[in-house]
């Protein structure tokens, strides 16, 4: 790799390469904004606000599918880390692309349960509920679309023989799109306490 | 560092040093140097804006329902609208880009001894984000309607329904705003921390990083926890202005006191935020004008840990009459008295540090000063607050808006200028004028206190917050009260000419002023080992750190400072 840029990218006083220990910083300031969204919608939830028997409607299956196409993704992320550790460019390149198409899967059935939904007349302003549902899965939404953006863009790079240490940066990245996920499911579709 | 390592940064060195074109060096700049300039600069012109409406509304009040000049007639709405956005400005457009966006970029890469931010790119688009964010209030003022008046705190239903507050747009376009501003900061703190984690000089510890550094990066992360939930709450609003949901109606099942939940668990947090980097800067100027050492940098770092965790579980001293659990009150006023104790200890490390030691009056240190004396009023009179039972008679009182505003000027303005005439040497290359800036400063602090110690009187007669016209409260519109709203307008009046003063020798001092040496003030972090200006990339070698920031008078050495890059013998 060719040394380029003011040396302060080069540092390591922790002996955490900066990438890596930005993106952590980047994570943490995310876990706040959703562990303040999903704060909120507990304590709606908590306290009986009319409406949330409506998690009673949402499709298990849809979700538990979707939960298993973003747990796979995060294998293929993990694996297109592993080849690129390797120095194989082409199958870190695939798995990547793995990890995209899975997104799309992901996506997809999102779409349908929306279309689905709102079909049968539960808007995002029907109640709190639903404003909840769209809100949350819309953010995450919104950080599949931009992690599957960034991950073609490095799938470039790395073709071309640069920037190898971003496919670990992603992986964390889209660990934690997954982790979040994993909290949103429950709440939404399962949970009917 | 190895020799290896060593010979890699002065080859990369060398290539860092192309010449940039004018667009590279000042528009889309990646030196740091230069993204804090612009953040200094954006912020001040902000800090007119906001100046100029406290102008606007002080005048109101002053003269009711006469012409302002050189504003016109200020009506009910515009009134609020005015205050809004004053305190929205002051808070979020000056004292985070000045005190944490501005000196965080100029200091942290220079007071730990490399040539930039980690992030540079990141940098450039953060100031950016914040630029946007900027022109998008500037634009809420001009839509129909005109700006937000629901005040800076934004509370639901009158903040979510354009029925109630009349400014449709106005107050979508407002919380836009400010969730940009917050996301620009987040990234802006990423870099930050990760600079200062990680790009340190060989030989800098932990406990070698000027305490300046240390508060700024300890704001960034208070921010980045506490700011998540109301970004959050920002999108919530803005959807239940835009697309009617009702998370905070509740005609609709929504609660309006969730969001005062969700923004004072930032608000609150937030004045820690703008008040460490001040403190922080503070601390260093104290040690270099009375050559002492910092009495307890380990105390000073430890009490700023235990105010930013206490600042966590406070929140709720802003809502004790907004109908929650007395109980819960309780709660809080024990935390909110609790997080007085550290502080109180941190101001007593400040003032141990200048006992005994020789005291040089230069401006820098009487702004460090007067800082100290008038937020300790701000600090004294929060404690009353704390204590609910007092609070439910001075909520919302001028009491609280003089209390509050006792923190915040000698926080955002004080400390401004504080850093500004501190590095000014090393940022433009030139010496500001003394005695310029000593008339500038008694003609801020004088004015400032004539300005809202009358207001705490005000407030314990009972005058409320957010009101445009006195004369319609038979209580409030005895001419003694008028009287000392009319003394403090004046006393403003007075204060804003004599900013005349800071801006003529400001630009002057650029251009004309005495050329001024690498280390004017004999002080010891890295800052100063380099010329004024420094070069891009910084230092021409790149500094080796042997000890901490404060060895001023160390006995022994003959000369009084010791710099923290100069090798033992
Ligand atoms: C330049 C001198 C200043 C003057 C004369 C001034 C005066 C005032 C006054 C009179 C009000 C209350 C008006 C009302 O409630 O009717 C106010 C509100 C406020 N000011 Fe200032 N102020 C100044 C500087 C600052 C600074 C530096 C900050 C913060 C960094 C600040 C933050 C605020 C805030 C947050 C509010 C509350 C706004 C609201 O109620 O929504 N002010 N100011
Ligand atoms: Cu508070």
């Amino acid at each position: 790799m060719s040394m380029h840029g003011p040396i302060a990218t080069h540092r390591s006083a922790t002996g955490v390469p900066t990438g890596r220990l930005g993106t952590w910083w980047l994570l943490a300031s995310e876990i706040f904004i959703f562990g303040g969204l999903i704060a909120c919608f507990i304590l709606f939830k908590l306290n009986g606000t009319p409406g949330f028997e409506d998690a009673s409607l949402t499709s298990v299956t849809a979700g538990a599918v979707n939960t298993f196409v973003l747990l796979t993704s995060s294998l293929s992320i993990v694996l297109a880390h592993a080849a690129i550790e390797k120095g194989d460019q082409n199958k870190s390149f695939t798995y990547i692309w793995y990890t995209i198409g899975a997104g799309l899967v992901f996506l997809g059935i999102k779409t349908y349960e929306y279309t689905g939904k709102i079909l049968h007349g539960h808007t995002i302003t029907e109640n709190l509920f639903w404003s909840f549902y769209y809100t949350m899965t819309g953010l995450h939404a919104l950080h599949v679309i931009g992690g599957m953006v960034i991950m073609a863009l490095i799938s470039f790079d790395i073709r071309k023989g640069y920037n190898y240490q971003r496919v670990e940066l992603i992986g964390i990245y889209w660990h934690f799109v997954d982790l979040i996920w994993i909290f949103l499911f429950p709440l939404l579709y399962i949970a009917n306490f | 560092m190895s020799q290896a390592a060593a010979a890699v940064e002065t080859g990369i060195h060398a290539e860092h040093h192309e010449d940039l074109n004018f667009l590279h060096k000042y528009i889309l700049p990646l030196d740091h140097k230069i993204i804090a300039m612009q953040y200094i600069f954006t912020g001040m012109i902000m800090a007119i804006i906001g100046g100029y409406f406290a102008y606007a509304f002080r005048m109101q009040l002053a003269f009711p329902g006469e012409l302002v000049p050189g504003y016109g007639l200020v009506g009910p709405g515009e009134y609020n609208m005015l205050v809004t956005n004053h305190g929205t400005i002051m808070i979020f457009w000056v004292a985070m880009p000045v005190l944490i966006a501005g000196f965080g970029n100029y200091l942290i890469p220079l007071m730990i001894g490399c040539d930039d931010m980690v992030f540079p790119r990141i940098n450039r688009l953060s100031y950016q984000i914040f630029l946007v964010s900027a022109l998008v209030l500037i634009l809420s003022f001009f839509v129909k309607g005109g700006g937000f008046g629901g005040a800076w705190t934004a509370y639901p239903p009158l903040s979510s329904v354009a029925e109630y507050n009349l400014t449709d747009w106005g107050s979508s376009l407002w919380v836009l705003a400010v969730a940009l501003e917050f996301i620009s900061f987040l990234l802006g703190g990423i870099n930050f921390v990760t600079t200062a984690m990680n790009a340190r000089a060989p030989g800098m510890k932990m406990m070698d990083i000027p305490i300046a550094v240390w508060f700024i990066v300890i704001a960034v992360i208070l921010f980045m926890a506490s700011v998540g939930p109301l970004i959050a709450g920002a999108v919530m609003l803005f959807m239940d202005q835009r697309i009617g949901t009702t998370f905070f109606l509740p005609s609709g099942g929504g609660d309006p006191l969730l969001w005062e939940h969700l923004f004072w668990f930032f608000g609150h947090p937030e004045v820690y935020v703008v008040l460490l980097p001040t403190l922080g800067i503070v601390a260093d100027i104290i040690t270099v004008f009375s050559r002492k050492k910092l009495f307890g940098y380990k105390t000073v770092l430890y009490t700023a840990f235990a105010t930013g965790g206490l600042s966590f579980v406070v929140w709720a001293h802003h809502q004790f009459i907004a109908g929650i659990d007395p109980r819960m009150a309780n709660i809080f006023v024990v935390t909110t008295v609790l997080i007085s104790i550290p502080l109180a200890e941190m101001m007593f490390s400040y003032i141990a540090t200048l006992y005994g030691g020789s005291i040089e009056l230069k401006t820098p240190m009487l702004w460090a000063l007067s800082f100290l004396a008038a937020f300790l009023i701000g600090g004294v009179t929060g404690i009353y607050l704390g204590a609910s039972a007092l609070d439910v008679y001075f909520h919302d009182s001028y009491f609280v808006l003089a209390h509050f505003h006792y923190t915040f000027f000698p926080i955002t303005i004080i400390g401004m200028f504080a850093a500004l005439t501190f590095w000014f040497p090393k940022m433009f290359g030139r010496m500001m004028n003394e005695t310029l800036g000593k008339i500038h400063f008694w003609g801020t602090f004088i004015p400032f206190n004539c300005i809202f110690l009358p207001l705490f009187f005000l407030g314990l007669a009972g005058q409320h917050r957010r009101i445009y016209n006195y004369q319609h409260f038979p209580d409030l519109a005895t001419q003694e009260l008028q009287n000392i709203r009319i003394f403090a307008t004046v006393s403003l009046v007075v204060m804003l000419l004599f900013q005349l003063v800071f801006v003529y020798n400001f630009f002057v001092s650029m251009f004309k002023g005495e050329k001024a040496p690498d280390n004017p003030w004999r002080a010891n972090t890295l800052e100063w080992s380099t010329s004024s200006p420094p070069p891009h990339g910084n230092f021409k070698k790149l500094p080796t750190v042997y000890r901490g920031a404060y060895e001023y008078s160390t006995p022994g050495r003959e000369e009084d400072f010791w710099p923290q890059n100069v090798a033992p013998e």
